[in-house]
C-alpha cells in the first residue's frame, strides 16, 4: 500500500504505463494490437459474444479468463430481454474507458480518488433503426456523461482529470469520430 | 545568430532566398499585427524605440523592425541565395546555393519552422467548386467569393482570420480542435508582460516534463488586437461564427465530419488557460503585487452550443472556401544530412543538433518556452553561438558536439 502521507493510492501502476510507453516510442511495430471478440447468435435478438484472445506487443496474448457478454432486445422490442442491449454495451463501454482514464490520470497527478461514479445516457429516436425516418440516424443524437468524484483535489484539478481523461479515451474517440468499419461474408 | 557569431569574432555569411525579412514580405496576410507588444521584441543591441510600446507591430512595421536589426548587427546576408543542399563534408558541410556554393565548419538552420502550410490528407476530397487556400496564402476577404467559409483550426492564425472574415460579409464556421485559450489583458497587464515578468516565457526545455508534446503545442490563441480585445472563441461566436468540432474527416462525395469533442476541446482549452493564469497569480502575490494590479479573475467559460453539426455537405454551395489554418512544418528538403528522427523531425538537444558543428533557431520551444519568439532569438543566439565557438577551437569534437551545454545558460 502507497503511504497515505505522501502519495496517493488509485491501485493504477502509472510506473509500468510510462515505461511502456517509453519502450513503444522507439519501436512502433508492438505498440499495433489487435482487439477482439466473437459472437453467435442464440435465437431471436440474443446472441452471446466472448473476449479472450487479443495481439499486441508482437504476439498473441490471452486474457485471464473468457469472458462472455449476453445481449438481447427488451420486451418493448418484443424480445426476451436475455442481455443490454448492444447500444447499452456501448455506453458501457464509453463509461468504463472514462473512469479508466480518470483513475489513471489522477495516479499520474498524485490526486487520492475516494469515490468515482458516473451515470450515462444516450438519446435516440428509434425512428432511425425501425426506418420510419430517413433523417433520423439509427445511433445516438447525442450521449451524456456525468460524473460524481470525490477526491483530494479542488474542483478545477477534478474537472481537468475528466477532461484528460476524454482527450485520450479510445472509446471516446470511437465514438465522436468515424471508424472504418467493414464486414464480410466468409 | 549572426550579431552573437560576429561579437565572438566569427567569420560567418547569412543566406537568404529573398530580400530580408522574406516570410514576413511574401507569407502572411495583410492586417497582421505580431501578437507580443512592441517592446517585447527585445533583440542583442536593438530594440523598440518608437512612442507606442504596448502597442502590436504591423506587418510593415515587423518588415521594417528586422530589416532595421539586419543593418545595426551589419550582418553579411546574401540575399537572393537559395540553398539548394548542406551535405557533410571533409572540413565540415559543404553548401550548394543557386548563387554558388560554400564548405563551412559549422551551419546555423535558420530557416524557420513554418515553411510548409499543413493540410490533412482528407483535403483531396473536398468538391473543386471550393476554393482551398491556407493561412500561408490568405491575404484578406477580397480573395474570397462571397458566400460562406470553412476556416479550420482556431489557434492564433484561424481566430483571426475567421474574426477579419465574418467581419467582411462571409459568414464562418470555425472548426475547432486543440487550442490554447488565452485572455489580452488580465489584472490590467497585458498576458505577454505577465509571461515575461513572471519566467514563463523562460521556462528551459531540460525542465519540462514532456518536452516532446509541449514542442506540438498550438500557438497560443492570441492576437494583436489594437483596443486589446480578447479574440476567443466567445468573442467569435457573438459575432455570429458558428463552431464545429474537429475535421474528423471528409467522404469522397464531399461530406466533412466533424468530431464530436468539440465541447471537450473548449472545456481544456479553459482549464489549461486558468493553470497559466494560477501560476500568473501565485507570481504576483509572492512578487508583492496584489496591491499593484487589479484583483484576479476568471473568463467566463466557452460557450458550446448543445448540439454542434456533426457534418456539412461541402458540395451544396453553403461553404464557397476552406481556409486551412492547421499549422505549419519546416521544410528540411535541402538538408542531406542525417539528423532526422523517424517522423522527419530534427534531432537536436536545445538547439545542438545531431551532427557535428550544427545548430537550429527558432523552433517551438527549442531551448526555452520563448525560442520561436523574436525576443527569444538573442537569448538562444548567445548560448548556441558560445556552443559553436567552442566547437571550433577544437574542444569538443565529434559526439561531444551533441552534449549538453551547462556552461552556455545564461
Amino acid at each position: 500500500m502507497a503511504d497515505a502521507v505522501s502519495a496517493a493510492d488509485n491501485g493504477v501502476n502509472v510506473a509500468a504505463l510510462i515505461a511502456a510507453r517509453e519502450a513503444l516510442t522507439d519501436a512502433p511495430a508492438a505498440a499495433q494490437f489487435k482487439w477482439r471478440a466473437a459472437c453467435e447468435w442464440k435465437n431471436g435478438t440474443h446472441s452471446q459474444s466472448t473476449v479472450e484472445s487479443y495481439y499486441g506487443l508482437g504476439q498473441e496474448q490471452r486474457h485471464k479468463r473468457t469472458f462472455a457478454f449476453d445481449a438481447d432486445h427488451p420486451a418493448v422490442f418484443a424480445s426476451e430481454d436475455k442481455g443490454a442491449t448492444p447500444v447499452e454495451y456501448v455506453l458501457v463501454g464509453l463509461a468504463s474507458c472514462l473512469t479508466a482514464g480518470i483513475a489513471a490520470v489522477a495516479q499520474h497527478r498524485n490526486i487520492q480518488l475516494r469515490s468515482v461514479k458516473a451515470t450515462i445516457e444516450g438519446d435516440m429516436d428509434i425512428q432511425g433503426i425501425l426506418g420510419v425516418d430517413e433523417e433520423v440516424r439509427n445511433g445516438f443524437s447525442g450521449i451524456k456523461v456525468t460524473y460524481t468524484i470525490d477526491a483530494d483535489a479542488k474542483r478545477e484539478d477534478i474537472e481537468a482529470l475528466v477532461a484528460q481523461s476524454q482527450k485520450r479515451s479510445a472509446v471516446y474517440d470511437i465514438v465522436t469520430n468515424p471508424t472504418n468499419v467493414t464486414v464480410v461474408v466468409d | 545568430m549572426s550579431w552573437w557569431l560576429s561579437r565572438r569574432a566569427i567569420d560567418h555569411v547569412v543566406l537568404e532566398r529573398g530580400e530580408i525579412a522574406h516570410t514576413w514580405r511574401t507569407e502572411r496576410w495583410d492586417s497582421l499585427r505580431l501578437l507580443t507588444p512592441n517592446w517585447q521584441s527585445r533583440l542583442p543591441g536593438y530594440q523598440y524605440s518608437g512612442d507606442d510600446p504596448d502597442g502590436y507591430r504591423t506587418l510593415a512595421e515587423v518588415i521594417a523592425f528586422i530589416s532595421g536589426y539586419a543593418k545595426v548587427a551589419a550582418a553579411p546576408v546574401r540575399t537572393h541565395t537559395t540553398v539548394t543542399s548542406v551535405r557533410g563534408s571533409d572540413a565540415g558541410y559543404l553548401v550548394h546555393t543557386d548563387q554558388g556554393d560554400w564548405r563551412c565548419r559549422a551551419v546555423v538552420l535558420a530557416s524557420g519552422a513554418c515553411n510548409i502550410a499543413d493540410v490533412p490528407a482528407f483535403a483531396g476530397c473536398v468538391p473543386p467548386a471550393v476554393m482551398q487556400i491556407t493561412a500561408q496564402d490568405y491575404r484578406n476577404p477580397d480573395q474570397l467569393a462571397d458566400g460562406g467559409v470553412l476556416v479550420v483550426g482556431a489557434s492564433s492564425s484561424g481566430t483571426q482570420i475567421a474574426y477579419e472574415v465574418h467581419r467582411s460579409g462571409r459568414p464562418v464556421t470555425l472548426s475547432v480542435g486543440e487550442h490554447i485559450r488565452a485572455p489580452r489583458m488580465y489584472r490590467g497587464k497585458d498576458l505577454e508582460w505577465w509571461m515575461d515578468a513572471a519566467g514563463v516565457l523562460d521556462d528551459r526545455y531540460d525542465e519540462i516534463e514532456d518536452i516532446a508534446r509541449a514542442r506540438r503545442v498550438p500557438s497560443l490563441q492570441l492576437a494583436g488586437t489594437p483596443d486589446r480585445s480578447t479574440l476567443d472563441l466567445n468573442a467569435l461566436t457573438k459575432i455570429g461564427v458558428k463552431l464545429v468540432g474537429r475535421v474528423a474527416g471528409i467522404s469522397a462525395a464531399g461530406k466533412a465530419q466533424f468530431s464530436g469533442s468539440l465541447r471537450n476541446m473548449c472545456a481544456l482549452s479553459d482549464l489549461k488557460m486558468a493553470r497559466l493564469l494560477d501560476r500568473i497569480d501565485d507570481w504576483a502575490r509572492n512578487a508583492g503585487l496584489d496591491d499593484v494590479v487589479g484583483p484576479p479573475y476568471r473568463l467566463p467559460p466557452t460557450r458550446v452550443e448543445p448540439a454542434p453539426p456533426l457534418d456539412m455537405n461541402l458540395a451544396s454551395g453553403e461553404i464557397k472556401t476552406i481556409i486551412w489554418a492547421t499549422g505549419f512544418r519546416p521544410d528540411y528538403s535541402w538538408l542531406d544530412v542525417p539528423v532526422f528522427d523517424r517522423k522527419g523531425r530534427i534531432r537536436h538537444d536545445g538547439g545542438v543538433v545531431a551532427s557535428p558543428g550544427m545548430y537550429l533557431m527558432g523552433s517551438q520551444f527549442m531551448r526555452r518556452r520563448k525560442s520561436a519568439l523574436i525576443d527569444g532569438a538573442g537569448d538562444d543566439a548567445r548560448d548556441l553561438s558560445g556552443h559553436l565557438a567552442s566547437y571550433l577551437d577544437g574542444r569538443m569534437a565529434g559526439e561531444n558536439a551533441a552534449a549538453k551545454i551547462e556552461s552556455h545558460w545564461a
